[in-house]
């Protein structure tokens, strides 16, 4: 406590400066003891002399309490620190190039930690995290295991009942439903869910409560708990909510509850519905993904131990062991997998990127450090000479650096929180967690860390150079005289060779991904003129129109409004459009005569769709017949197939016409009217999907159901006019004037879902870029600065030899050799490092291997091209001096 | 002539204390003319070295101090011990107190045997 106080005293102490007021205390003091000596009858001079004898060292005592008041450590790290500013105020240039590299290499850093925090490290933001998993299955499909295999409602209903390790279990989907009644008619972002997946996630209402099991039982009240950002942009947060009724697909539904603000999910949903499974007659589809909190203490492992002891039961209650050929296994995972998905690994490589970045600027700051002390070199020789120890010199060039690598850092923080904006929004549709993304304590702590690291990083490498002059040359005046040896710009050179090999490495990485991203460009997607197919999505719930034939016919006649609006070539109707990865199905499908062994026949993309669908998106027809309208109303047994499916299974497009398929094991066989053109539905990145086209209604369609209808589907239009205000407008009446009950969802162009798919890589791409772009300018500004020293120092010499007659030629030529020298040094090596480094991106590239050769030739050209010019321009300067005004300065 | 002692720094914080209690507020000169008399002259200081304690005491806080006028009307800074100075005190008298009671006691046992 007391050493505590005293600590803080001096402190204080330290700030202020009572120097003088002391000087007084200890003068009176003498005067006092000398007026006492001459009361006591001494001579003046004599009383004098005994007071100061009797004090003691005066000096030695000044220096001793000014020690004590302060913290002399402290005050002469402020000593250091002024002399930092001052030195910086002094030479504007150097600080505002240093800052400014320092603060796009911490600002860029930082952001892209922000994000990887939010998305990737930090916990998911519901109670006691760790417990939850994503329950899953793994099966063999078409030869590959495939591990996100979801549940089917025989299974929820399996291991509901079943389990021993899950203290909560529910099964969810996404889904769009439309509510009416209140404004205009709106489709929202639904979560579906049984009554366990709240409870599992934990995250108490705000208002109102869970789902209970009465609310998936059917026969009960419906019911519908609100997201908050729902509620309060629909309801401004009004809290008499609870009990209200919403329309949701037209059919009342109670408010029971709304969701904190701080309870987020993937996708985004903007109401809660609850699945209700009615355990009489269980849906077969597998179309549930699950979660579930385990019980205290029990691990993954255990889970799916107890997983697969329930898959058996499962099989023998449902009779479903014809599904045994898919071999299911239990894949049970952390939800936080789930949750973050496959951006994970391009996160990784964004931050591996930013930090070689932030080493290159560091590397740069460090270099004009160098050149900074070199010029202090004598300065330092003299101060040494005079006693100065190597501790308080190397203090003094730490404290320097550190400084400038807070005003970095400070620059950085600025910079990151302008970036985090522009990251987010040019970042994929798909990133999840984006709310969790801010600057927060850890970020920040993460920006002074890197910032002081940055400091340290290259004030150790000054203070390791420069802490201990080489007095006897310095003072010498060896400096001024001699022309610069080989080791004395080791460092700098190291430096240069360093920053070259990274920019090197990211400089091939964004190469890579160019190539990856041209590749993909050049992938025709099996449609045509996207950017001419206007899109949008209504969704006809059952409570408003009963009858599926109805639903049908409401369905065509807004087509035939659409296709009656001034400059639309065609239209036409999918449930789930190409390249729309969140809207497409896949079933089983059997071919007629193929050996049936009972088990289950491949999974294929499922589409069901209208007469004039191929046309509207430009899929040719290779081979027989689009469907017809007549076929639709009276639920024809046809179907329409891609083209490699009819090569794999008939070996030619009209070899497939009149073949019969089925879905499933069960149900009518459907002939085969026409073959379509091959469609890239899974990305320009996945080989073309096997799809199966059926009409657009359809009698049996899968196990059990007696006749399906898509009700949810997405109508396409193409014309010249797609985009423009006055056409949406149309449209948008078109649909009204058959049904103003319909809201108009998903209003975007084929172009638009097809950039969409595109997004990780372009993203990616994008970063990439940026990063190999400041790279090479750091890495090339390193190269220049140089040289420019290089040159400066060797001017006598160069005026020397211009006076002999050396050529310019040849004294340019020798800078340049310099140049190409570091640069083709920093290539080679970063041709190695790039090899090893870029197979890290291998999941992210398309078309090319890592070691594409078209890559490694070009940017190794474009670094040793960029580097020349950068040594050619101090070399030309060098040569245009003129040697009588050189060498007049000796 | 009798010899002087050196004085060592934690009994001069204690002396110091101890006067300030005893006197009231004092001027370092007077705090350290006070602590030779007491001693009657047995102890001699450098005057110097007292000034080091003072500061130390202050930013301890077990004293505080004041510039005003001394006696013979000169400018000097006087010391003045606070509650805590006092607190400080008394548990530091009761220290030596035992000390001394101990080292009494071993002396009183040497004289025996010898």
């Amino acid at each position: 406590m007391k050493s505590l106080r005293r600590g803080w005293k001096r402190l204080l102490g330290s700030f202020s400066r009572e120097n003088s007021d002391m000087s007084d205390e200890l003068q009176s003091h003498i005067e006092m003891q000398t007026e006492d000596n001459v009361r006591a009858g001494m001579h003046p001079e004599e009383a004098r002399r005994q007071a100061r004898l009797k004090f003691g060292g005066l000096d030695s005592m000044k220096e001793y309490y000014r020690d004590q008041r302060g913290l002399p450590w402290l005050e002469t790290t402020f000593a250091d620190l002024r002399y930092a500013v001052r030195s910086l105020r002094k030479s504007p240039a150097f600080t505002i190039v240093a800052v400014l590299t320092l603060a796009i290499g911490i600002g860029a850093t930082t952001a892209v930690f922000s994000v990887v925090d939010g998305v990737l490290i930090k916990a998911l933001p519901y109670p006691d995290p760790d417990a939850l998993v994503g329950v899953w299955h793994s099966a063999v499909i078409e030869g590959g295991t495939s591990r996100n295999v979801n549940h089917s409602a025989s299974m929820y209903v399996t291991y509901l009942d079943n389990n021993r390790t899950f203290q909560e279990f529910g099964v969810w989907n996404n889904g769009a439903s439309s509510v009416t009644g209140i404004g205009e008619p709106e489709q929202l972002r639904t979560f579906r869910v049984t009554y366990g997946v709240l409870r599992a996630f934990g995250v108490q209402p705000a208002t109102g409560r869970w789902f209970s099991e009465a609310d998936d039982s059917p026969g009960t009240p419906e019911t519908v708990i609100l997201m908050y950002g729902y509620w309060q942009r629909r309801f401004g947060g009004d809290s008499q909510i609870l009990g209200r009724t919403v329309r949701v697909d037209s059919r009342p539904r109670q408010v029971i509850g709304v969701m904190p603000a701080t309870f987020q999910l993937n996708g985004n949903p903007e109401i809660i519905l609850p699945l209700r499974f009615d355990r009489g007659q269980l849906p077969s589809t597998f179309a549930y993904a699950g979660v579930a909190r385990l019980k205290p203490n029990v691990t993954i492992a255990q889970a799916n131990a107890d997983l697969e002891r329930m898959i058996p039961i499962w099989a023998e209650q449902f009779k479903m062991q014809r599904f045994a050929s898919l071999d299911l296994r239990a894949a049970i995972r952390p939800l936080k997998e789930d949750v973050v998905g496959d951006i994970a690994n391009v996160l990784w490589v964004l931050m591996g990127t930013i930090g070689i970045v932030l080493l290159i600027a560091c590397a740069n700051v460090a270099n004009l450090m160098l050149v900074r002390a070199d010029g202090r070199q004598q300065e330092l020789a003299i101060r040494t000479a005079l006693g100065a120890g190597r501790g308080r010199i190397a203090r003094e060039l730490l404290v320097g650096s550190l400084f400038l690598g807070a005003l970095g850092g400070l620059g950085g923080l600025a910079l990151a929180y302008a970036g985090l904006r522009v990251l987010v929004a040019i970042g994929p549709a798909n990133l999840p967690r984006l709310s969790e993304i801010t600057i927060d304590a850890r970020v920040l702590a993460f920006a002074i860390t890197i910032s002081l690291a940055s400091g340290l990083f290259f004030g150790v490498i000054t203070v390791i150079k420069f802490a201990r002059p080489r007095i006897a040359t310095v003072l010498r005046g060896g400096e001024r005289t001699a022309s610069q040896s080989r080791d004395r710009h080791r460092s700098q050179s190291t430096l240069v060779v360093v920053q070259v090999a990274l920019a090197l490495v990211l400089l091939v990485g964004s190469g890579l991904m160019i190539r990856s991203f041209r590749a993909l460009r050049n992938v025709q997607p099996g449609f045509s003129q996207p950017e001419r197919v206007q899109t949008l999505r209504l969704a006809i719930p059952p409570a408003q129109v009963a009858d599926a034939e109805a639903v049908t016919r409401m369905q065509k006649a807004i087509l035939d409004k659409l296709a009656a609006i001034p400059g639309v070539a065609s239209d036409g109707l999918i449930d789930g459009l190409p390249m729309d990865l969140g809207t497409q199905s896949s079933s089983p499908v059997s071919v007629e005569g193929q050996l049936d062994d009972g088990g289950l026949p491949p999974v294929r993309r499922i589409k069901f769709v209208s007469p004039g669908l191929f046309q509207t998106l430009g899929i040719p027809l290779i081979a027989g017949r689009d469907f017809t309208w007549n076929e639709i109303y009276v639920k024809s047994e046809v179907a329409l197939v891609s083209d490699n499916f009819a090569k794999q299974n008939w070996g030619d497009a009209r070899a497939a016409l009149g073949k019969r398929i089925r879905e499933g094991t069960g149900g009518h066989w459907r002939e085969v009217i026409g073959v379509a053109g091959d469609v890239y539905d899974n990305g320009a990145n996945q080989p073309p999907a096997f799809i199966v086209y059926w009409p657009a209604r359809v009698q049996s369609a899968s196990m059990g159901v007696p006749e399906y209808t898509p009700r949810s589907v997405a109508f396409a239009i193409r014309s010249d006019r797609t985009g423009t205000e006055s056409f949406l407008k149309q449209i948008q009446e078109a649909v009204w004037s058959v049904n103003s009950n319909l809201p108009i969802a998903q209003v975007q162009t084929l172009n638009d879902v097809y950039e969409q798919s595109m997004r990780q890589t372009s993203f990616t791409l994008i970063m990439l870029a940026i990063a190999g772009a400041v790279a090479l300018t750091l890495g090339i500004i390193g190269i220049y600065g140089v040289l420019s020293y290089a040159v400066s120092r060797r001017e006598r010499e160069i005026g020397i030899r211009l006076a002999l007659g050396a050529r310019q030629r040849e004294v340019e030529g020798m800078f340049v050799k310099r140049g190409l020298v570091l640069a083709s040094v920093g290539v080679g090596i970063g041709l190695v490092a790039a090899a090893g480094i870029t197979r890290l991106l291998s999941s992210l590239l398309f078309g090319i291997g890592p070691l594409d050769p078209v890559t490694y030739i070009a940017v190794p050209l474009v670094l040793v091209t960029a580097a020349a010019a950068a040594s050619y321009l101090p070399a030309r300067r060098a040569v245009r001096v003129d040697p009588a005004i050189t060498l007049r300065h000796e | 002539m009798e010899q002087k002692s050196d004085v060592w720094q934690g009994t001069l914080a204690l002396m110091v204390l101890k006067t300030l209690n005893a006197l009231g507020p004092l001027h370092g000169y007077g705090i350290a003319r006070r602590i030779e008399q007491t001693s009657e002259n047995l102890l001699s200081i450098n005057h110097g070295t007292l000034y080091p304690v003072l500061l130390k005491l202050e930013q301890e806080g077990s004293i505080d101090s004041e510039w005003g006028i001394s006696d013979n009307n000169r400018k000097a800074k006087f010391y003045r011990i606070t509650k805590s100075g006092k607190k400080e005190l008394t548990a530091a008298e009761r220290e030596w107190q035992r000390a001394n009671d101990i080292m009494a006691r071993f002396s009183a046992l040497q004289g025996e045997s010898s």
